[in-house]
């Protein structure tokens, strides 16, 4: 048998991807609906009442990176929460234990398997959306979009690390999900542009970092936004380093995994 | 590479107010059958977590074949393969899947043959293809063993493989595991079933409460438990005789005895006393007998060491 030293991981990776594929009907396929929903309904009923970037972009324009980049966020973290969980629960995460893999190993496996499956659910939310605003596509920085798009799922896929090592049971992975992760992303300015909010609440959007994702991501998309894009770079960019150090140490520590 | 398959030295942990491990030293030597025996929270599976890395000691080490299973991880795993107690298994693969996902994390590229070489002795080939929900209890731990085995260990431990196993199971899952002892390889197991250890394990290290109580061959273990046990259903015994006994059921008394010639005398006894002899059964000496002597007499111990008013752990 042929041993290659370090490449343990890459079956991890393996089995993510191939576990959220399985079911891809309830990992893929539904969210994307989702998202469709919540353009038909808003962009319907906020078309003609709404006005961002001084009416520069229309709203069904500035809402579909909002969407595909809360599908990217949401499906991120659902992907390693509930893997990690799932393995929890019925006790086979003990096989990945077992066996010769670094904490980098795991992280490594972990947080890039649920980015994939954000990634994949953004693109699709993209392609089922894009015949409602014709345009939409031709990215004025398809690079920043991009840069965006990867640090955004990596954070919300190392969130989903933590939650699902935290978690004993699935009512604390949803309270993590739904008292957490869903305010932060609902107001993070999908929905709106936070120069429409009072002046309180535009501060407020200001230390949430899931803002500067959506804002930045936006960016690729318009050269508009409602910060530097820069600074929403660099302030993304810090809160995932700070948040993969942190989880590397927890991991390393063996934190609810090796009591 | 070390002289000893595993080694255990001062390992301690403790659980909340629970020490689980009070000081565990033992070794293993390459090639044994070796038996880690203990009644249900003696410590065992917890040992065996420490031993695959899953579970950290508070104090002490751990050696698997000289890697130390903290400072030296990847060695110490790779040269270990564990048979949970649990029936676990991930609902979302079949059974090949399963196996070459194992071997995988392992970083193994090509185990192909070799996985389809463990389907076969495990009698798993006809399910290669099936989804580990479909398999039935005895099938599923099957596979379990198999994910132990694929990345060749050359240290397996087993914890209690055989618990809910149908018995022609059981039968062929020893033989197998038989095959790879002979063929090399050590193993280690726990279990409950008592006759289990006597048939298949050379030593024996029994725990109680954390420590280890009894360390020796299953030949000297079996020596140290009374030769014959003798079941009497009489009215009553003679005095010296009746104080050794135990009420069984029925009428019966049950007496512990050294050997043949003592069971003459108890018998030339009850004859001198005119005492009528209802029914009576003879049993040879086993493992069970041994254990239970051995851990009463550990009982009796720590008994005496807080009649003293010194803490077991300072012992």
């Amino acid at each position: 048998m042929r041993v290659v030293e370090g490449a343990g991981w890459l079956t991890l990776l393996r089995k993510e991807l191939v576990r959220f594929w399985k079911v891809s009907f309830q990992t893929i396929a539904a969210p994307v609906l989702t998202s469709l929903l919540y353009l038909l309904i808003f962009s319907h009923v906020l078309e003609r009442h709404v006005a961002v970037y001084d009416g520069r972009v229309s709203y069904t324009h500035f809402l579909i990176p909002g969407l595909v980049m809360m599908a990217v966020l949401q499906n991120a973290f659902a992907n390693s929460s509930s893997s990690l969980i799932q393995s929890k629960i019925t006790g086979n995460l003990i096989f990945v234990l077992l066996p010769p893999l670094s904490p980098t190993e795991l992280f490594a496996a972990y947080v890039l398997g649920a980015m994939v499956r954000g990634l994949v659910v953004g693109a699709g939310v993209l392609a089922v959306t894009i015949g409602f605003a014709p345009g939409v596509a031709a990215l004025a920085h398809p690079l920043w979009a991009l840069a965006f798009a990867l640090a955004g799922s990596a954070i919300l896929a190392i969130l989903g690390l933590i939650a699902g090592i935290w978690a004993d049971k699935f009512d604390q992975l949803a309270a993590f999900q739904n008292f957490v992760v869903l305010p932060l992303t609902f107001l993070s300015g999908v929905f709106y542009s936070i120069h429409s909010l009072p002046p309180f609440w535009q501060r407020a959007s200001h230390a949430n970092p899931f803002f500067y994702m959506i804002d930045g991501f936006r960016y690729g998309f318009f050269g508009l936004s409602d910060a530097s894009p820069w600074l929403s770079l660099a302030i993304v960019g810090a809160f995932l380093a700070a948040l993969s150090a942190l989880t590397l140490a927890l991991l390393a520590r063996g934190w609810r995994l090796r009591p | 590479m070390g002289d000893f398959a595993v080694e255990f030295e001062g390992v301690t942990r403790r659980f909340g107010n629970v020490q689980a491990l009070a000081g565990v030293d033992f070794a293993v030597e390459r090639g044994e059958f070796f038996g880690l025996l203990g009644p249900n929270g003696a410590g065992k599976t917890t040992l065996i977590s420490i031993l695959a890395g899953l579970v950290r000691a508070d104090g002490g080490r751990a050696r698997v074949l000289g890697h130390d299973v903290v400072t030296d991880y990847r060695q110490a795993r790779r040269m270990i393969g564990v048979v949970p107690q649990e029936l676990v298994f991930d609902p979302f693969f079949t059974v090949r899947e399963t196996l070459s996902f194992q071997a995988g994390y392992f970083g193994i590229r090509d185990a192909g043959p070799w996985i389809d070489e463990i389907l076969g002795h495990l009698g798993l080939t006809s399910k290669a293809d099936a989804n580990m929900r479909s398999l039935s209890g005895g099938m599923k731990r099957r596979v379990l063993v198999g994910q132990a085995l694929v990345h060749k260990p050359p240290v397996i431990v087993l914890d209690e493989p055989t618990a809910g196993v149908d018995v022609e199971l059981r039968h062929s899952l020893w033989a197998f595991i038989r095959r790879l002892n002979a063929g090399g390889h050590t193993v280690i197991l726990t279990t409950h079933y008592l006759e289990e250890a006597e048939a298949l394990c050379g030593r024996i290290a029994m725990l109680k409460a954390g420590r280890v109580v009894a360390l020796d061959s299953t030949h000297n273990l079996l020596a140290r438990a009374p030769g014959l046990t003798v079941r009497v259903a009489a009215e009553r015994l003679p005095s010296p005789w009746l104080e050794r006994a135990k009420r069984g059921g029925a009428g019966a008394f049950e007496l512990p005895l050294q050997d043949y010639a003592e069971l003459e005398r108890l018998l030339a006894d009850l004859r001198a006393a005119g005492i009528a002899i209802a029914e009576l059964a003879i049993g040879e000496a086993d493992l069970e007998q041994a254990f239970l002597r051995i851990m009463q007499e550990s009982a009796d111990d720590a008994g005496a060491r807080a009649a003293r008013g010194t803490r077991p752990e300072a012992a």
